[in-house]
């Protein structure tokens, strides 16, 4: 069982850092949203340190988004969906095991990018680290989500618009958990674990939930 | 081995395909299953891979508890292979999805007569080729029930006959093969069901 579920990993995994794979696009789009704020609010340097955080977890929660749809889209349009199906694993795990793949490709280089795109946007040393864990934290969660998203949209043509519509409201307390803990390691109001234990509570919840439920959609939606 | 069905019945889309279809096949045999475009040959071979569930009735194996879906092989109308990956890596993530106990890449693409083209990339392949790689997947990992949806589709008559061959050899094993077609596959002692009376 575990022999299949390491084969799916090492699949995707593959198949995103291809050619096509759609793995670069992510990064991009995050370096094109953070690198246009300044545009939109003016290169005032205490202001973009103040929003720095928050910045960087909007831009890296719109990426996140990208190729969703395609997770499970893509499977079943070449027929191998349905020998996933037939493979010696449960489909929750096979399911968790594309979601770890597609966040490895798609969502740690935002992780690592975070910091280095901080710096355009002045963020101060602390708060890069914090905004870094909370995004470590925080995206694998957004990927789990979107395994929901990308299940119940399998068999949906251009379904890209669908899938945001569906994870945005969910990803809303990952977003506000995130920013506070991070908010929390600059200012000292409150300590940085509470916001962030509730993070990873939250994240913790989405990683049960997104396999179950997208292995629910998926049995829905081959009858 | 024996499979079971019995008083199968499937309604796709408010029509009803078939209903009260029973059978049992045992180990060696083949049964092949005929009728006119929509009678429901796919829909009755993804019934037996659970990848449906019928309408009413029910499909077990004879002798033992496990699910039917762990002891089938289902080649479908695609081929499942991923462009993007060469046909050789294609076959090696199947082997190892499935239990990785079967024949080796290299000897399984070799007996289908597609062996040079392993280090190639999927999308650059015949319609053929890529069927005669679907069928590979049979070989790299042993599984007792071999369900093939119009398995002869695009291959040439050299693919024809190696698909005959490998069907004997898995009867002879012991395996079960249930193919849908509409083109005689000329198998030994091979039964039929016919599909169709729904018009």
């Amino acid at each position: 069982m575990s022999a299949a579920l390491v084969a799916i990993l090492k699949r995707d995994l593959k198949l995103a850092l291809r050619a096509g794979g759609g793995a670069g696009i992510g990064m991009i789009f995050f370096l094109a949203v953070v690198t246009i704020v300044p545009f939109a609010v003016g290169p005032d340097l205490p202001l973009l340190k103040r929003i720095g955080a928050a910045v960087l977890w909007i831009g890296a929660l719109l990426a996140s988004l990208l190729g969703l749809e395609r997770i499970f889209a893509a499977d079943h349009e070449d027929g191998s969906l349905d020998l996933l199906f037939l493979a010696p694993a449960p489909l929750v795990l096979t399911a968790a095991a594309k979601a770890l793949a597609h966040w490895i490709a798609t969502g740690l280089p935002l992780v690592v990018m975070a910091p280095i795109l901080g710096l355009m946007l002045g963020v101060d040393p602390r708060a890069l680290a914090a905004v870094t864990a909370t995004l470590l934290a925080g995206t694998p969660a957004v990927t789990f989500i979107g395994l929901l998203a990308g299940a119940l949209a399998v068999t949906l043509p251009r379904s890209g618009l669908l899938v945001a519509v569906l994870v945005l409201p969910l990803a809303i307390p990952l977003l506000i958990f995130g920013v506070a803990a991070t908010d929390a390691a600059v200012n000292n109001e409150v300590p940085f674990g509470a916001p962030f234990r509730l993070l990873c509570a939250i994240s913790l919840f989405f990683f049960v939930l997104g396999p179950v439920a997208a292995a629910a959609a998926l049995r829905h939606a081959r009858e | 081995m024996r499979l079971l069905a019995e008083g199968l019945g499937s309604t796709r889309g408010g029509r009803i395909l078939f209903q009260g279809l029973s059978f049992a096949v045992d180990a060696g045999e083949a049964l092949v299953v005929v009728g006119p475009n929509g009678s429901g040959k796919t829909t009755l071979l993804r019934l037996i891979a659970g990848l449906l569930s019928p309408t009413v009735g029910r499909i077990a194996l004879a002798d033992s508890e496990d699910p039917v879906s762990e002891a089938v092989h289902f080649v479908g109308n695609q081929d499942a292979l991923k462009g993007a990956l060469t046909l050789g890596e294609n076959l090696a993530f199947y082997r190892s999805l499935f239990g990785g106990e079967g024949d080796a890449v290299d000897e399984a693409l070799g007996r289908m007569g597609i062996g040079t083209l392993a280090m190639l990339p999927a999308e650059v392949l015949s319609a053929g080729q890529r069927r005669r790689a679907a069928l590979a997947r049979l070989l790299v990992s042993h599984r007792p029930i071999w369900l093939l949806d119009e398995p002869s589709n695009t291959l040439d008559a050299d693919g024809q006959t190696l698909l005959a061959r490998l069907m004997q050899e898995h009867r002879r094993r012991g395996g079960i093969v249930i193919a849908a077609t509409h083109v005689r596959l000329n198998l030994p002692d091979e039964r039929e069901i016919s599909l169709g009376g729904a018009a």
